[in-house]
């Protein structure tokens, strides 16, 4: 079948998709998009984590055929496309440390920029929460958890 | 494998006519995980996430009237009043990224005995509206779930929402899992008071081959409460009740040794955890809310 969707404000079609196949396995491997990540294919992880319609969801438990007409954004979206100025969500995670192997950054990046856009100036239980849906087996969160109260702190700052 | 896509109720139901093993999917976060693994092959899938009713709610007199694939995130955000206990269920479902897609009629539709809603629904009350081209049938929650992995529903039937009573008093849910995220249930457990009927109810999950009440221990409740005048007095539950209340909620258990936890593990946490939501429902009642708990 064919799907059309929107993703990062461009029109995209993926023909000859399968039927059965995910929104995650269309984007990689037809619409060349390789940022969502795909590991657990069971929506344990959070490696595929990207925005359908506005709502973060794991890309893998999305039927392909459910993403037509429908609005998707990706980590590729999150980078200034005309200066490829990272997202202050990206920069924060660069500038703490977050990133060790990287697999899980994708995600973590979606669901964080998430939250900071829902809560501008989230408690660390906020932080928690948000995340709890995304696994990192190189960091032990730490970093993380940083990284999200930096970008929060200077989201507030250019406020 | 076909791809149904009906825009409007009528059409899902006429396609499920036409196709009975069509498997509807929604929020995907059950049949996604078993075409993803390959343990599924359906003929034809059902999207039902253009139906916008089914994504819906309202009030019906004395129920809610949940639309079958209302995200557990809506829920958590907009019924945590009316049902307190299926919001405090609904915050343990996976994370944030499931919450946003998984729903109570898919928790319904897979009918697992882990599934999170079971226990909230059995305590509150519910009834499970299913429709198919010949019509509708309510069906009460604890008629609904007929073994391990099955339901009531006809071939041909769609769960088109599912009624629940809305709070007359106190609610609280209990789950044991090794985290807070992204956790199966070892074993869960519901309970409501219901000042109103001057009765209790409760629901337990992941602990026999399908969610139960336990209506022995709802009972004997019910007549302490009764006879000694608590509901009235609000003086505390004698410790030899609760006691006596929470073994008959392990005894209402039939489980099984498995990955998750023993047969002999869950009849123990059944118990610890009807102990303690009950003395958690009765603070409430009888001083209004406390505290902000982990349950």
């Amino acid at each position: 079948m064919r799907v059309t969707f929107t993703v990062n404000g461009r029109t995209q079609r993926a023909d000859d998709v399968w039927e059965g196949e995910s929104l995650l396995y269309v984007l990689r491997e037809r619409l060349g998009l390789a940022g969502s990540k795909n590991a657990c294919e069971q929506g344990e992880c959070g490696s595929c984590t990207v925005r359908l319609d506005g709502v973060p969801v794991c890309a893998c438990l999305v039927a392909a055929g459910q993403a037509e007409g429908r609005e998707v954004e990706t980590v590729e979206g999150l980078a200034d496309r005309a200066t490829g100025e990272l997202s202050v969500v990206q920069q924060a995670f660069v500038d703490s440390g977050a990133v060790q192997c990287g697999f899980c950054t994708p995600g973590l990046l979606v669901a964080a920029d998430d939250l900071l856009r829902q809560r501008p100036d989230p408690s660390d239980a906020d932080i928690r929460e948000a995340l709890s849906g995304n696994l990192c087996r190189c960091t032990g969160y730490e970093k993380i958890l940083d990284a999200v109260r930096l970008a929060a702190a200077r989201t507030g700052e250019a406020d | 494998m076909d791809f149904l896509r009906p825009a409007a109720w009528e059409e899902a139901l006429a396609a499920k006519a036409a196709h009975p093993t069509a498997v509807p999917i929604a929020g995907g976060t059950d049949v996604m995980v078993e075409i993803n693994f390959d343990h599924r092959r359906p003929a034809h899938l059902l999207d039902l996430t253009r139906i916008g009713e089914l994504h819906e709610w309202d009030e019906d007199g004395p129920d809610i009237r949940l639309g079958a694939a209302v995200p557990y995130a809506r829920i958590l955000d907009e019924l945590r009043t009316p049902l307190p206990g299926l919001a405090l269920a609904a915050h343990t479902v996976g994370s944030p990224q499931i919450r946003n897609r998984g729903s109570v009629g898919g928790n319904l539709g897979a009918a697992s005995p882990a599934g999170d809603s079971h226990p909230p629904l059995l305590a509150a009350g519910a009834v499970v509206e299913a429709e198919s081209v010949r019509g509708t049938r309510l069906i009460p929650v604890e008629e609904f779930y007929t073994g391990v992995k099955r339901n009531a529903l006809a071939p041909d039937e769609l769960i088109r929402a599912v009624r629940v009573r809305k709070a007359t008093g106190p609610q609280q849910f209990s789950k044991v899992g090794t985290r807070n995220a992204m956790v199966i249930a070892v074993c869960a457990l519901g309970i409501a008071l219901h000042p109103d009927s001057r009765t209790v109810r409760t629901g337990i999950g992941s602990a026999a081959p399908t969610p139960v009440r336990a209506r022995a221990a709802e009972d004997f409740l019910a007549s302490v409460l009764d006879e000694e005048g608590l509901w009235e007095s609000g003086r505390p539950i004698a410790p030899s009740a609760v006691r006596q209340f929470a073994e008959l909620c392990s005894g209402a258990c039939n489980p099984i040794d498995d990955v998750r936890g023993s047969a002999r593990y869950r009849r123990h946490a059944v118990g610890v955890m009807a102990r303690r939501t009950l003395g958690w429902v009765w603070q409430t009642y009888t001083r209004g809310e406390g505290e902000a708990r982990c349950a």
